[in-house]
């Protein structure tokens, strides 16, 4: 059965994964992207052991520039910005961690029961994609926040909420292309359940356009989050990078620290995620070219007319 | 023009304008709390909060509900800010002018200047231009707005005293004619540009893949087989078919350009959404914030259908089947 579906278009055998990950770590963009990003996973990961306590505790006098004691100075109440930089990359963690999952299961599931079964599913689930892609997802966010408050918790659900349309139509439309491809119709023929063929045959060829959908996901989420606490409408017990922004506009023209680390943070982390999605692009683009090269005469056909 | 285009065209809209509605209705009805207990406080009286609760047709049916906030709506009632007390459209249309200023000046500039951009990384791909010009978009991509504002004021405006960091016009000058809209071109500068900053990446993505792929075509190797320079081929034949997708997205953009703006504002105090926006957020000054999601939302269906009405002016072979 694998034998026969590896040989032809499924990507889905160890060995292609394999490849794929050397080429991705080869590539510059991925290499530095996977290097950016651990760097912000490690400190999120490590917040309580670099900076251990409290990151709303006094440290120091107030406005200190960068120090050996004081790495990225302290703020306006004397709370080291070293330490908040730490642990805002925890909460940016959690978040980006807790929508993405939420989001990446709601859209793959929606794009492919919609894709695989077609008909009236299709078309309602997409008509409901749409409904929620008509309304613009920051003043949305915005106001289910001030509706619904600003736990950690809520941010997640509310992101998420609001995270998955594009997921669900990249996937679906990733569905349609293998749906009724030889080796589909061959398990199905031979009596795989709808589970089996989705699981195996499926999913495998959605996922890698899929990651790079929510990695894309990830790096706005990360940056809608740091927005909503711009604008106060962040989880007020956990730091958070956006909370920092905006407490550093008044002491501006006196702290330059108190913006510039936080605010780098945030760049780092979105161009680390973007750099890892662009090179997974890249390396599925590379395949997909040899894919098209092996399907020469496929090429030859003539294409649609746009009238 | 294709005028049975234009006519599905123009009916898409009404499902667009339902979504709308129906998204913005579920929200504030799945909204946790009471609101007959959040207007007239938790007295314990249930014969006033039944009074209130008939009042305000809270006591109807969903549907009844739901009509009334879509009529409510489109005949331009938003209801009441919590906070200021004032009617929520008059609210948001006496800041709508100085937003739209600073939008569609950084709408202008950053099509400009990433069309421009585009074009001269696409002349030599991969070259050391194209590839500084890669590396700058994604970069932009990743800065907040909100801090590049910041970062405008700490490495521009501190450090050459050039332009004037907060609001739309000099308060201690009385300016008039002339000066008066150069005050305001001088307050405009940082805002716009660092607006202008996210979009021009994505512009001069769009713009040098288009021309490369136009640069690709045969009619464009016609052209240079008949002694056309490359240049020459590239302004006048392969950027005008590589700018339809640059308008494509203007739509989208308008949306991404609302919230930059807000965010842009707030940070060089600029008098336009953004200050209100702030303050609803942080009073939780729902009714502003609903009309915010609608001002928007309603915008957003007006450009894309503005741009797919202009897109299928320009390309003829978009229509309907």
């Amino acid at each position: 059965m694998d034998a026969a579906t590896g040989a032809g278009n499924a990507p889905a055998a160890p060995h292609r994964w394999r490849a794929a990950v050397r080429r991705f770590v080869r590539h510059p963009a991925g290499l530095t992207g996977l290097i950016l990003t651990l760097v912000v996973i490690v400190a999120g990961l490590l917040a309580e052991v670099i900076s251990p306590g409290d990151p709303f505790r006094t440290a120091g006098d107030p406005l200190l520039e960068p120090s050996g004691t004081h790495l990225f100075g302290t703020d306006n109440l004397g709370r080291d910005v070293f330490d908040a930089v730490i642990h805002g990359a925890r909460t940016s963690m959690i978040v980006v961690l807790g929508v993405s999952a939420i989001a990446s299961v709601i859209g793959l599931a929606i794009g492919i029961v919609a894709g695989y079964r077609g008909g009236w599913i299709d078309d309602l689930l997409m008509r409901i994609t749409e409904i929620f892609q008509s309304v613009p997802r920051f003043f949305l966010v915005l106001l289910i926040v001030a509706l619904f408050g600003a736990g950690l918790d809520n941010l997640i659900y509310v992101l998420a909420f609001t995270s998955w349309p594009t997921l669900a139509r990249v996937s679906r439309a990733e569905v349609l292309s293998v749906r009724d491809r030889d080796y589909v119709e061959a398990a199905r023929s031979i009596g795989a359940t709808d589970r089996r063929i989705v699981l195996r045959h499926v999913l495998p060829n959605v996922l890698p356009t899929a990651m790079v959908v929510i990695a894309l996901t990830g790096s706005r989420i990360i940056l809608l989050e740091a927005s909503l606490s711009f604008l106060g409408l962040g989880d007020p017990t956990v730091m958070s990078w956006g909370y920092l922004v905006s407490n550093a506009q008044q002491f501006l023209r006196t702290a330059w620290w108190m913006s510039v680390f936080p605010g780098a943070a945030i760049a780092i982390s979105v161009l680390g995620i973007n750099l890892m999605s662009d090179a997974l692009n890249d390396v599925l683009a590379a395949y997909s070219k040899r894919q098209a090269k092996r399907r020469r005469w496929r090429l030859r056909m003539p294409r649609a007319s746009t009238t | 023009m294709n005028r049975r285009y234009v006519v599905r065209r123009l009916l898409q809209v009404l499902p667009a304008v339902a979504s709308i509605l129906v998204v913005t209705f579920a929200v504030v009805q799945a909204a946790p709390g009471d609101p007959v207990v959040a207007v007239a406080g938790e007295s314990g009286n249930d014969e006033y909060y039944a009074f209130m609760r008939e009042k305000f047709g809270l006591d109807r049916p969903v549907i009844e509900q739901f009509w009334t906030y879509a009529t409510n709506v489109l005949r331009g009632d938003l209801g009441v800010s919590f906070v200021q007390g004032q009617e929520v459209v008059d609210l948001i249309l006496e800041r709508v002018p100085a937003t739209l200023l600073l939008m569609g000046t950084a709408l202008v500039v950053s099509t400009v200047g990433g069309v421009v951009l585009g074009a001269l990384a696409a002349r030599r791909p991969f070259g050391p231009f194209d590839l500084g010009v890669s590396a700058g978009a994604l970069i932009g991509y990743a800065l907040p707005s909100f801090w590049l504002a910041q970062l405008a004021m700490l490495t521009i405006a501190f450090r050459t005293g050039w332009f004037p960091i907060q609001g739309m016009t000099d308060a201690r000058a009385d300016y008039t004619g002339l000066a008066h809209y150069l005050d305001i071109a001088r307050h405009m500068v940082l805002p716009a540009l660092v607006l202008a900053a996210s979009e021009v990446a994505l512009i001069t993505r769009i713009a040098r893949t288009g021309i490369l792929a136009e640069m690709d075509s045969d009619y464009i190797k016609v052209a240079q087989a008949k002694g056309l320079s490359p240049t020459g081929a590239l302004m006048h034949h392969a950027l005008r078919n590589a700018l339809l997708p640059v308008v494509t997205v203007v739509g989208t953009r308008i949306g991404f350009l609302f919230s930059g703006a807000v965010l842009v504002e707030t940070v060089f105090g600029w008098p336009g959404l953004g200050r209100l926006v702030l303050s609803a957020a942080q009073t939780r000054d729902h009714p502003l914030l609903l009309g915010m999601v609608l001002l928007v939302a309603f915008s957003l269906v007006l450009s894309n259908l503005l741009t797919d009405l202009l897109y299928a002016r320009v390309d003829p072979r978009i229509r309907y089947r």
